[in-house]
């Protein structure tokens, strides 16, 4: 494996450190349903690997792997749009 | 053009977690991840080449619509449920990613296993928390379950052994025995311990996009893998204080409540009171602190509480303040959800060290679903599951109305000593009902 991996990996963690920390904990449900969506990204990675796919059982496999994956992604964004909308809803009537 | 496209979208993903650092700039933030995972799934699809990428179009538009119906049936009480599932799914598509790679290769390499273990880990133990929290399973037998538990960590980990060395039989025995290990080793956890458990698989679903990453090499799931990993992973600490737990003892030693201890006092000791008793407190107080806690939501009173407040500031000009528990809810920030659904102002809303400060200025704590958090007990009694757990000191004020279904004690077990306080009203009966009448009552006079 690559040494920029490693490095890549290390300085994620100390971006997601910073960056978690900086949330409001009034944020902190939304931001659970935010990060799920976005783990949804693993998506790539099924969509990576069905190019090399020939076989039908690994291209189910990864068809499979797709279909959760987009159930995580447009039912976490939907839901977290929906939590936001309330937060931003009551910030505009109170000012 | 793909690594450009690359840094597009975690440099999206990362400004949309900073923007969650205010109410006023979280929701453009939801809009900007979406725009990057747009960005992402599009960039994927079109490298595919021309049947797949049919199919890959339709199971996405399919696990889309799922998705979007599953969270417009999702009501803000049932909320950590469906994160709870959501993420289990996140984890088996790691899962699945893993399993499929095996196939290709004659030996599956180490970051296989790791993926296929942390994916199914993460797939069954979700879906154990889903049931909990649904309240689908009530487990009794924790002892049982444990031992199992440690059985099959053991089996998993000669399967794993067996399944690196090469033969597709046992990579699916491996991947069988990973899922029913997550399965039953979250199942016996308490009730009261949820939030810290959602948190940790919150984090392990995105460690396992991590790991994905490695295997595959592609620098946009390491970035946003452990951005969601250290996200999780920090919810996890931030439960964990607020509850004075460490995650192994929440694992192994679930709270249970401990019915032997009888009640100390009989029931005559307590002071029971009226919604109009209540009502002519709060409308004579200069400053008035609610406390809600899960049993609030439960009894689905948000609204009610929320018109409380109105009528309170607006006809009777009493200071109103919130103070929430981290541990107030299910999940971690889940009563501010619950509090924004019902028109409530965050500038209202104050967390545990800010609130503690004002108790003793305050007339009135209305204590509503709330009794282990409040419990002055995890200050002084050593042998108590709650022990140096931090409350909320609501004893510091001069008058307390509780209301509560019954005299039970907690999630904790433990009896509240604020029940018999001389300062304390018990208003006995549904939460809902009971604010509602306190509201009937504020409304009528006309003082």
């Amino acid at each position: 494996m690559d040494f920029y991996i490693i490095d890549i990996l290390i300085l994620s963690c100390f971006i997601g450190y910073f960056a978690i920390w900086n949330v409001t904990p009034l944020l902190h449900s939304p931001l659970m349903s935010v990060t799920n969506a976005i783990s949804g990204i693993v998506i790539l990675g099924a969509l990576q690997n069905l190019n090399q796919s020939e076989s039908l059982i690994t291209t189910t496999l990864l068809l499979l792997a797709i279909f959760f994956a987009a159930i995580n992604i447009f039912g976490g964004f939907h839901i977290s749009a929906r939590m936001l909308h309330m937060f931003k809803r009551k910030d505009k009537t109170n000012d | 053009m793909i690594s450009t496209l690359n840094i597009i979208v975690y440099s999206l993903f990362i400004i949309s977690i900073s923007r969650l650092s205010s109410a006023r700039t979280a929701y453009k933030g939801n809009l900007l991840a979406i725009t990057g995972m747009g960005i992402a799934v599009i960039m994927g699809l079109l490298c595919l080449n021309s049947p797949k990428q049919l199919y890959a179009i339709i199971t996405l538009c399919i696990g889309g619509l799922i998705g979007i119906i599953g969270s417009k049936k999702t009501s803000m009480p049932q909320l950590p449920q469906m994160v709870a599932l959501l993420n289990g799914f996140g984890g088996l598509s790691s899962g699945l990613i893993g399993l499929s790679e095996t196939f290709n290769i004659p030996h599956p390499t180490l970051w296989q296993i790791f993926i296929i273990f942390a994916g199914c880990i993460t797939f069954s133990g979700s879906v154990a928390g889903f049931l909990k929290l649904a309240g689908l399973v009530k487990i009794r037998e924790t002892e049982t379950l444990h031992s199992v538990s440690l059985i099959l960590f053991i089996l998993t980990l000669i399967g794993g052994i067996y399944a690196y060395n090469g033969e597709t039989e046992y990579i699916i025995g491996f991947a069988i025995l990973t899922s029913l290990l997550g399965f039953c080793f979250i199942l016996p956890i308490g009730g009261a311990d949820m939030p810290i458990i959602i948190s940790s698989l919150n984090g392990l679903s995105g460690w396992c996009t991590t790991l994905v990453g490695l295997s595959i090499q592609n620098s946009l799931l390491i970035i946003v893998g452990t951005l969601i990993g250290a996200s999780g992973s920090i919810l996890t600490y931030i439960m964990t204080k607020a509850m004075n737990r460490h995650l192994l003892k929440v694992i192994f030693t679930p709270i249970t409540p401990n019915k032997e201890i009888p009640s100390a006092h009989p029931e005559q000791d307590i002071h029971k009171g009226t919604p109009q008793d209540a009502a002519f407190l709060m409308e004579n107080a200069h400053k008035v602190i609610i406390v809600p806690g899960f049993g609030m939501a439960a009894a689905g009173a948000q609204y009610e509480l929320g018109n409380l407040a109105k009528i309170l500031i607006q006809k009777y000009h009493v200071d109103v303040k919130f103070g929430i528990h981290p541990v107030a809810g299910r999940m971690p920030g889940h009563m501010n959800v619950l509090l924004a659904e019902a028109d409530i102002s965050p500038n209202l809303i104050f967390g545990i060290d800010e609130i503690n400060q004002e108790f003793k200025t305050a007339d009135v704590v209305y204590v509503i679903g709330a009794n282990d958090t409040t419990n002055p007990l995890a200050k002084t009694k050593k042998d108590s599951t709650i022990y140096q757990m931090p409350i909320l000191e609501v004893e510091e004020a001069k008058r307390i109305l509780f209301v509560k279904r019954s005299l039970a004690p907690g999630y904790a077990g433990e009896d509240n000593p604020l029940f018999y306080n001389e300062k304390t009203l018990m208003l006995l009966g549904d939460a809902k009902e009971i604010t509602k009448e306190i509201i009937t009552n504020l409304e009528s006079n006309n003082s």
